[in-house]
């Protein structure tokens, strides 16, 4: 016991001093389970994020816009694989992270949850969910585990095109017909809020944060970013004309910020809790794919013990 | 060999350029050399990273141990005089 917390305390103070952590360095029990929580539901955002992406793959309206959102749907899957990588240096392999996944032990962000009903909603996914994630994985380059920052830094190189390319189709829409500028209106009406959520419950609320941040698995809190992405975004919306569904939004000269209504917390829980719009399709979709690709695994394994044995043999 | 088994997990190297040295950037899974060189490349070069790939199992990695990395690398602690800085040279000498 006198050893762990001579342990501990050295492990705080390479902390303190912004030393990273890496995979066989000493770590207390409960950062290396609050590290796989997080990075764990990370990549699984990243993965069943290309569902309601992929939604619209085939209705794209030009070969531009569907080439480009291949190429970013590709890079979720990469960011995917990133992340399950600097996970499974914590001790856990990737096969266990799939099946809490599709136990329902492990979550993925709730805003995946929402269906994509226009192509409109394509373009609200970039710009307000991408851009929300970037607030939140900017502030993670700099946490104290060497894998997730590594990962982080490798993500936000990748992620800043996604939210220009779904700025521009918003763009696009809100300067077409008044039939389009209702789409990107409609979807800004629906993307808002669930992109708000995407932080998290408040300081106050939140199970995890202060350990987090203490340990600097997190730099800074839910509601400081959720603050940041609500200030930088509303003028990319009302230079487009369109309006934010919350009628307390709007700026406050003395602290400088965007002040706005209360978020509808019952909402997010119950979206949290598996009862949103699309939480059973996308897991069912996701442990479909999984299983319908066990005859590739298979063959893949067999193939490779094959190459073993002939090496032996030779 | 359970029907979820991932395949082994590789390190992967990139070369960003011809005559710099290779880098670690990651790592992926992959059943055989073929399928990870092909993974590495969709994975780790998608906008032109790299001109070079280097692939080694993570299990083929011999690496030195953290734990014990005061005392290994000990015998350079006390030989400052490898350095340049080490040395006094009289006022006024140029290009030395």
């Amino acid at each position: 016991m006198m050893e762990d917390s001579k342990k501990l305390e050295e492990f705080q103070a390479k902390i303190d001093a912004d030393v990273k952590i890496e995979p066989k360095d000493w770590m207390p029990e409960k950062y290396r389970q609050n590290l796989i929580r997080q990075i764990s539901q990370h990549a699984h955002s990243e993965i069943i994020g290309m569902q309601p992406e992929g939604n619209w793959l085939t209705r794209a309206p030009s070969l531009r816009s569907k080439k480009i959102l291949m190429a970013k749907i590709q890079d979720e899957a990469g960011h995917g694989l990133y992340l399950y990588c600097a996970a499974e240096t914590l001790g856990v392999k990737r096969e266990q992270f799939l099946k809490w996944l599709h136990d329902g032990v492990a979550k993925y962000s709730s805003v995946f949850n929402y269906p994509t009903l226009s192509w409109a909603d394509i373009g609200a996914i970039g710009w307000l969910v991408d851009g929300a994630a970037i607030v939140n994985q900017v502030s993670l380059q700099g946490t104290s585990y060497g894998p997730y920052s590594r990962a982080m830094v490798k993500i936000c190189k990748e992620e800043s095109f996604h939210q220009r390319q779904g700025y521009e189709i918003i763009v696009n829409l809100a300067n077409g017909t008044k039939e389009q500028k209702q789409m990107a209106q409609d979807a800004l009406d629906r993307w808002w809020w669930p992109s708000i959520m995407m932080f998290g419950p408040h300081d106050a609320d939140s199970a995890h944060s202060n350990q987090s941040l203490k340990w600097k698995i997190k730099r800074e809190s839910n509601d400081e970013l959720r603050q940041r992405y609500i200030d930088k975004t509303i003028h990319q919306g009302e230079h487009l004309g369109l309006t934010f569904p919350d009628e307390n939004l709007k700026w406050n000269d003395k602290t400088k910020h965007y002040d706005y209504s209360p978020i509808d917390w019952d909402e997010f829980w119950n979206v949290v809790k598996g009862n949103g719009p699309g939480n059973k399709a996308r897991l069912a979709h996701h442990t479909k794919a999984h299983n319908d690709g066990a005859w590739v695994r298979e063959a893949a394994i067999a193939f490779q013990e094959k190459q073993k044995l002939k090496s032996k043999i030779a | 060999m359970s029907k979820d088994n991932q395949g082994d997990l590789w390190e992967v190297f990139i070369q960003p350029k011809a005559g710099r040295p290779h880098k670690h950037v990651g790592s992926l899974h992959a059943y055989d050399k073929e399928m990870a060189m092909k993974s590495a490349r969709d994975l780790y070069t998608r906008r032109q990273e790299g001109v070079g790939i280097w692939i080694v199992k993570a299990e083929e990695i011999i690496s030195s141990q953290a734990a014990d990395a005061e005392s290994f690398f000990d015998p350079a602690d006390d030989k400052i005089y490898r350095h340049p800085t080490f040395y006094e040279l009289p006022d006024g000498i140029k290009h030395i």
